[in-house]
């Protein structure tokens, strides 16, 4: 009898209450129309049947931040990226649009990273940009959290608004979507937490005053109320495992390369937001 | 002071020594002062120790301002449990709940990249525990007095 009791009760409390609604983010009065909610990609398949948009659990005013750029604080940093894009800097002489021209460039590229580079590494769109610095401008690298670094990530990500997120998670990248795949299941810190206990088996619910999504990353860089600031995908990861009374890792590290490629993947099919408001 | 109560009492059973019985529960309680309802229900909603309201609802808490729908609500918790069975899921949740992701309250060691509280950095096990063992008391002679 009190063994049955026990085992009826085991069976872990998986909540998974989906959104109420899945309207679009229709952003400018239409000018941008991007889905939130889209069938998950295949190799969720028994997690998750459709994969929804953090936008969708943040509450009414901080929606409506996202809709009009001319609310959405993120954009400022934009303004400030294509700035620096177009500044010269470095023994070479060089801007990034000596080479690259206008921004638009790079439409595209958001939605592929982290991707593996010609020489076998999973680099972020960070790696990239501090390739460049380094290498082709004889600059300083930038710092992954600075301001800097982030307004350009922000301003090139929005060339990609709306193009649905799809990283390779097969060939050369596999090890490391693997190695990623582990860290997100494994039960960090004293409170023995893992992303998948909040973020796939209690989306929609509230831990507190915090209502959890799928954590996902399309939307990032996300301009953060709570911060006043811009934030890169490997300070929340930083911040989620922190909360669990862990050692984290540190920001641009290969763990959480490995970590971002495999948290894209799950949003496989999300569109690109661009810069996204959370608070 | 918050280390300071942290510190186990010489007469208080060691979370490394508490022996669980076959199904997860506690029998022997974890100190010599019986434990206290009242305090138990205060350390329940703080946010600074046990803060079970993270995960938990109950009825008739409306001082809790948000309270969690990730773990069942407790109301009648007192009920369908006895104090060995309370005691036992409090101080860790796995034992009874294979899997739970409920933390372990009286659980310092055995955790994979332990941290220093929220600070992100390292720390060493043992750790703390998240509650002492006057404070584990506390909160299960609150939740017994949780009846329908
Ligand atoms: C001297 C020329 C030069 C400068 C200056 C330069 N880049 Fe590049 N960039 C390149 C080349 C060449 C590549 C490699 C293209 C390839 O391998 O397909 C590249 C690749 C990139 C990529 C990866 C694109 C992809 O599709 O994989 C990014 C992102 C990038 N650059 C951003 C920047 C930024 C931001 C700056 C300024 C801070 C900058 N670049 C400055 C020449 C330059
Ligand atoms: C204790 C619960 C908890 C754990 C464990 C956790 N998170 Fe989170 N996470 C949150 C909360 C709360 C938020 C803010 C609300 C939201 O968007 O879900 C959040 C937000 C996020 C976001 C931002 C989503 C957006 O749309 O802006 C990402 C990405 C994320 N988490 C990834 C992770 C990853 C990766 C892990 C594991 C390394 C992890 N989280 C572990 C609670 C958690
Ligand atoms: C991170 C989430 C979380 C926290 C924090 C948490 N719990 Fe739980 N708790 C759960 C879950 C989930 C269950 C359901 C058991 C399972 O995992 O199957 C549970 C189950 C329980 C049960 C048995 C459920 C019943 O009513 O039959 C009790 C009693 C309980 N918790 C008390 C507490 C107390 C007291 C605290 C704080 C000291 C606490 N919990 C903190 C998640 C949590």
């Amino acid at each position: 009898m009190a063994s049955a009791l026990v085992l009826a009760l085991s069976s872990p409390a998986m909540a998974q209450t989906e959104p109420e609604h899945t309207d679009p983010i229709v952003i400018n009065g239409g000018e941008v129309e991007m889905q939130t909610a889209v069938p998950a990609p295949d190799h969720l398949e028994g997690a998750f049947d459709q994969i929804y948009s953090g936008w969708l659990f943040r509450d009414t005013e901080t929606q409506a931040m996202q809709l009009d750029d001319f609310e959405n604080p993120g954009l400022i940093f934009v303004d400030q990226g294509i700035d620096d894009w177009n500044t010269v800097e470095g023994e070479a002489g060089k801007s990034c649009a000596s080479c690259h021209e206008g921004i638009e460039s790079m439409e595209g590229l958001r939605a592929e990273v982290p991707k593996v580079n010609a020489e076998g590494e999973l680099w972020a769109m960070e790696d990239y940009i501090n390739d460049c610095r380094t290498n082709r401008m004889q600059a300083e690298a930038l710092d992954w959290n600075g301001g800097r670094m982030k307004n350009l990530t922000a301003a090139i990500s929005m060339q990609s608004r709306g193009m649905p997120m799809n990283v390779a998670i097969d060939g050369p990248a596999q090890p490391y979507w693997e190695q990623g795949k582990e860290m997100y299941y494994t039960r960090f810190g004293q409170l023995e937490l893992a992303c998948a206990n909040c973020h796939e088996d209690h989306y929609g619910d509230w831990i507190r005053a915090d209502h959890l999504s799928q954590g996902m990353t399309n939307g990032f860089p996300v301009y953060r109320l709570k911060q006043a600031a811009l934030v890169s995908q490997h300070n929340r990861f930083r911040g989620c495992i922190r909360d669990t009374r862990a050692e984290t890792f540190a920001m641009g590290t290969d763990e959480f390369r490995a970590l971002e490629l495999y948290v894209a993947s799950r949003g496989n099919g999300l569109p690109v937001e661009g810069v996204s408001v959370r608070h | 002071l918050a280390l300071a109560s942290a510190m186990p009492l010489a007469a208080d059973t060691a979370p490394q020594d508490v022996a669980f019985g076959e199904y997860g529960s506690i029998e022997t309680p974890l100190s010599d002062t019986a434990g206290d309802p009242e305090k138990g229900a205060e350390i329940y909603a703080d946010k600074g120790s046990g803060n079970c309201v993270a995960c938990h609802a109950i009825s008739d808490r409306s001082d809790a301002e948000f309270q969690g729908t990730i773990g069942p609500a407790l109301d009648g918790a007192g009920d369908r449990w006895d104090e060995a069975q309370l005691r036992g899921i409090v101080a860790d949740a796995k034992k009874t709940f294979p899997e739970s992701m409920m933390p372990g309250f009286y659980k310092t060691s055995g955790f994979i990249r332990p941290g220093d509280a929220f600070t992100g950095d390292a720390g060493s096990e043992p750790l703390p525990p998240l509650l002492t063992a006057q404070q584990v008391e506390d909160v299960i002679a609150y939740l017994a007095t949780l009846k329908e």
